[in-house]
């Protein structure tokens, strides 16, 4: 058995209607799950960058990559997995809060870098940045109070360099 | 020049080299239709449009270009599917046309509209839906570029109907430049330096082609490499016409339905040369992989298709011609005599006793049948099977070289492929090459409307069903997956007399009812270069493999 690990391919991709489709579609039809996706422009309008992760073995990994590079509009893939990239993911979080526990939920989000983007009677949201072990953290932290909402972008990353 | 869309898109497959498409029309692709009309190009009328991608196909293949197909939208191009996935699996250039729903009502379920885009996107190497009118130059000179280049595939082109009626300043661009498609095209040196060094350490190298040979039109540089090394050759499916099949290094087919002495030796090789071959789950249900003496070279041009199905030593992506070239410029000094003798020997042993074996079963001998097809098509000629028996009769017992094709579905393999690919060949091939049509009377029944079109245009092909009023593959998976009492749904309990059916399209009928019938028959119908039908009677209980099994 191969090991399963976590990967995130950064897909550059040539900017026509159609080619997200094309590239999540061979993900479905060859049996692989994506656990992240988020697109958008590159500094070139024409191309788009789509970051995706995903979990698998090697020879599962060389196929898909293969075949996402016979993508006509495909340009180019690279394995983000190794330690020479930087991963970021932002998310929301809306969390239960009254007036006695706000201000410690405030100070534990400061800890994060979080920043708290909305307070209303019963709640507060609060935005985050960084790789998914940091957020993660943050999400088990903030349970005991009551979690309304999460909305995460999934990961996306740069080559150190 | 100020073109009307419709005609920019015809201007596009003249300037392609195009000369005859085969299509049906509808609503959504008048205005095309109203530019071919006065167009110097060809249409052929097809009864179901998933006939036309087969002619395109078929046309595409005798001619080593490109075939095109048009269908309008919604059903036309659904009907079209099954021909685009044929295409598709066995790496055949196509362009498909469809014509869409007005551009601005697009996704609202309108009359004949389906999403096309969507539902062919697995099985088109590329498709587009055009949204700008001024896209229609560069997206025809890409669509022809990317369906004949690299792993050639189809492409479909999806085209609104208002858009057709648009004018644009027509240009049609002299150069291709697609940032994400480059094809590897020449090999790697040092991957082919160890090529060369273990084809030299080989004892019982084997050779093993596929489609790619033809696809990238390299059947003499085959021969050449395999007359400098003499190591013999086997192939799939679609590697049948590769290789001249009366050359004495030449084995034939491999894998399930392969010849028994074929996979044994494939099981005995020390080194597997693959070219071009995608060894799918066909070809190796008999090479395990467990094999761990066996080092493997594969050759192709779609990096994906390497390590993909086995385990490869050697990868060497690029074009299969160049790579050949390039290995035949090697000095060899192989030792392998008795190993080719051995196998050389297999195969006439194998031929002369499954051609000359008694069966105590009424009915014509499939394989004699085929055999007698082979020899009274003599010179130039070009022989389409379908799926299921007859295509594996055909594909043991036709023999195929550079100038006698053999071509077939092998990967997709859909029933009713033989029929309209033989006349798309017809149509690409308008000398004196000997066209034949070989199925199934199951497979026949499919498509027989195009029949039709033989009659219409005066097609010289020899059309021959194998009539055993079975289904008979699926007859005999079923009798080898549980037992003789368990055929279902593979009787076919009315056959129209397809002597009549032949009268009824003006096409001269003759019927084998036995091996004495053969020979008359034969030499009529090839002696004639009008079309005719073919009928041999076959006995159900006929199996495919002349030991009555498989791997």
């Amino acid at each position: 058995m191969m090991k399963k690990e976590r990967h995130v391919l950064s897909i550059t991709v040539e900017n026509y209607s159609g080619t997200l489709s094309k590239v999540a579609g061979l993900f479905t039809r060859r049996g692989y799950n994506i656990d992240t996706l988020n697109v958008a422009e590159t500094m070139d309008p024409g191309i788009s960058r789509i970051t995706v992760t995903v979990t698998g073995d090697e020879e599962v990994l060389e196929q898909i990559t293969k075949q996402l590079n016979k993508l006509i509009n495909v340009i180019k893939i690279i394995d983000l997995t190794a330690k020479q990239s930087i991963l970021r993911e932002f998310m929301f979080l809306k969390i239960n809060c009254n007036k006695e526990n706000r201000s410690e939920i405030i100070q534990l989000a400061t800890v994060f870098k979080g920043k708290t983007v909305d307070v209303a009677a019963k709640s507060i949201t609060i935005e985050v940045t960084g790789d998914e072990e940091k957020n993660n953290a943050f999400i088990e932290l903030m349970r005991p109070y009551g979690i309304i909402e999460i909305v995460r972008t999934g990961l996306t990353a740069i080559e150190r360099g | 020049m100020k073109l009307k869309v419709s005609e920019a898109v015809i201007a596009c497959l003249e300037l392609e080299g195009v000369d005859t498409v085969f299509g049906h029309p509808g609503g959504a692709v008048l205005p095309i239709y109203e530019a071919l009309r006065t167009s110097n190009i060809q249409h052929v009328l097809v009864k179901n449009e998933q006939s036309s991608a087969h002619m395109a196909n078929g046309y595409g293949r005798a001619k080593d270009s490109v075939g095109v197909c048009l269908a309008t939208s919604g059903p036309g191009a659904t009907n079209l599917i099954t021909g685009i996935a044929t295409a598709y699996m066995d790496s055949i250039p196509l362009i498909a046309i469809t014509g869409q729903v007005n551009s601005k009502k697009i996704g609202t379920d309108l009359f004949q509209e389906a999403d096309v885009i969507g539902s062919t996107e697995p099985f088109t190497k590329n498709n587009y839906l055009i949204k700008n009118k001024n896209d229609i130059p560069r997206v025809f000179k890409e669509a022809f570029h990317i369906a004949n280049t690299g792993r050639k595939g189809p492409v479909l082109i999806d085209i609104p109907r208002d858009i057709q009626d648009e004018i644009i300043d027509f240009e049609y661009p002299e150069t291709v430049e697609i940032r994400g498609y480059k094809p590897t095209l020449s090999g790697h040196s040092r991957q082919i330096a160890k090529a060369v060094k273990k084809i030299n350490e080989a004892t019982q190298p084997i050779i093993c082609v596929g489609g790619g040979i033809g696809s990238a039109n390299c059947r003499e540089e085959l021969y050449d490499f395999v007359m400098k090394t003499k190591i013999p050759v086997v192939c799939t499916l679609m590697g049948v016409d590769s290789f001249p099949n009366d050359s004495e290094y030449f084995a034939g087919l491999l894998g399930s339905h392969g010849y028994p002495f074929v996979n044994d030796a494939m099981n005995k090789a020390d080194l597997i040369i693959v070219i071009g071959a995608r060894f799918t789950d066909r070809s190796t249900a008999v090479i395990s992989g467990k094999n761990t003496h066996q080092h493997i070279v594969h050759i192709d041009i779609d990096p994906a298709e390497i390590g993909k199905n086995i385990k490869t030593q050697t990868p060497i992506v690029g074009d299969a011609r160049l790579i050949l070239e390039e290995l035949s410029q090697n000095d060899y000094s192989l030792d392998i005599k008795k190993w080719t003798d051995n196998i050389k020997y297999s195969r006439k042993t194998y031929m002369e006793e499954t051609l000359s074996k008694v069966w105590p079963l009424e009915g014509t001998n499939p394989f004699r049948l085929i055999k007698a097809v082979s020899d009274y098509s003599t010179g130039k000629s070009l022989l389409t099977s379908d799926v299921g028996q007859n295509q594996i009769w055909a594909s043991h017992y036709y023999i195929a070289n550079q100038e006698r094709r053999y071509l077939t579905s092998g990967g997709l393999a859909p029933m009713g492929y033989s029929l309209p690919a033989a006349i798309g060949a017809r149509f690409a091939l308008r000398d004196d090459t000997k066209v034949t049509s070989v199925m199934g009377e199951g497979g026949f029944q499919m498509l027989m409307g195009e029949l039709a079109l033989v009659k219409e245009y005066n097609l010289d092909i020899k059309v021959i069903i194998l009539n055993n009023n079975r289904l008979g593959m699926v007859r005999e998976l079923q009798l080898h997956a549980y037992n003789k009492n368990s055929f279902h749904g593979v009787d076919i309990a009315f056959n129209p007399d397809f002597m009549k059916l032949a009268e009824a399209y003006g096409i001269k009928g003759y019927q084998i009812r036995n091996d004495d019938d053969i020979s008359d028959v034969l030499s009529q119908a090839y002696a004639s270069d009008e079309p005719c039908f073919i009928e041999c009677i076959v006995h159900p209980d006929f199996p495919t493999m002349p030991n009555g099994r498989w791997e």
